[in-house]
């Protein structure tokens, strides 16, 4: 009887310690979800005459990526995008942060080009307006063109099943 | 190696004229200012320091050397020269990066358990303690001598007395 109470004292607090070590201090959650997406012009990847802005898919819902060549993480998402865009389940653009062209297109030579076009960022400075910190990042933008989910860091397939799909089919229904 | 018509003290000469053209290099030149505006700079890294860098999250925007810091510091370097005050930047960011980039997170709904938890424990900690603490006393308290022992005790330590003399 003695040791009860601070026996329990001692479990709540391995308890509390133990959900910690399992939280992830790199998932800040956005305050974005649920505000429009920032506009952005941007200059086109593929086509330096073209330009992308962010109003461009009104009316639809749309994927956009953050990735950069430099970027090791993306490397690992990046066969899911590639399958997500052949499936044609929803429109992923790219957001081509901090990056050179000639890079970036060979990177998508290399690896495939998921993206319906890409835009480019070359000083972050829409990365910031989006509230980008780690590439990549994935804004699910609904027919509003409002922010409703964002995933920090590599797309997984898990995110994707659980989290990314079902919400594009439901915006989209 | 030896030019035709080069005797020794006309190559020292030469040597020294050479180093007359390099001269410009070598003149000291006053410590040009870090940044363009130093009054700027000193306000820009005043306001960073209590925003956190969210790459390396245990240090500040003002300490970090991460790429993403120096584009933040540019990001407010930017609106200072705007003429922006300090709120309307710290504004911006939190709008962008949520309360996580302040060092000081505000007083608000979800943060009472924050800021009053620590007082909240250190109550419920005095409460024990003081809870605790009476116990104690009463078990102290209890093994008081009845009239009867303490006549006995007295007996007993008058028996020594007379003992020891």
């Amino acid at each position: 009887m003695r040791f009860l109470l601070p026996l329990i004292a001692f479990i709540v607090l391995v308890g509390f310690l133990l959900v910690g070590l399992n939280l992830n201090p790199r998932q800040v959650p956005s305050p974005l979800i649920g505000k429009p997406a920032p506009e952005f012009q941007l200059e086109e990847l593929h086509a330096s005459d073209k330009t992308l802005t962010s109003k461009d898919n009104l009316g639809k819902v749309w994927l956009l990526n953050v990735w950069a060549s430099w970027c090791v993480s993306c490397r690992e998402e990046h066969p899911l995008l590639v399958e997500l865009s052949k499936a044609g389940i929803v429109p992923v653009y790219g957001l081509n942060y901090k990056d050179e062209r000639d890079l970036a297109l060979q990177w998508l030579r290399q690896f495939g080009d998921p993206y319906v076009a890409s835009a480019r960022d070359p000083e972050g400075r829409t990365g910031i307006e989006y509230g980008v910190y780690g590439v990549p990042e994935t804004y699910v933008i609904d027919k509003n063109g409002v922010i409703r989910y964002k995933q920090i860091g590599p797309v997984t397939v898990d995110a994707l099943q659980n989290k990314i799909l079902p919400l594009v089919k439901e915006l989209q229904g | 190696m030896s030019v035709p018509g080069f005797s020794g003290l006309n190559k020292f000469l030469l040597l020294f004229a050479l180093l007359f053209l390099l001269l410009p290099y070598g003149w000291a030149k006053e410590a040009a200012p870090v940044a363009e505006d130093p009054e700027i700079e000193r306000r820009m890294i005043a306001l960073s320091e209590d925003l956190r860098c969210l790459v390396c999250q245990n240090e500040s925007l003002a300490g970090s050397r991460a790429d993403f810091a120096n584009d933040l510091r540019r990001e407010i370097r930017e609106q200072m020269k705007a003429n922006k005050s300090d709120k309307e930047i710290v504004d911006f960011l939190v709008a962008r990066y949520g309360d996580f980039v302040l060092y000081r997170p505000p007083m608000k709904p979800t943060t009472i358990l924050l800021w009053f938890g620590p007082f909240v424990f250190l109550i419920i900690g005095a409460i024990i303690l003081v809870v605790y603490l009476k116990r104690r006393r009463k078990q102290i308290e209890e093994p008081m001598l009845s009239e009867q022992q303490r006549k006995q005790a007295e007996a007993l330590l008058e028996e020594s007395k007379g003992n020891n003399a």
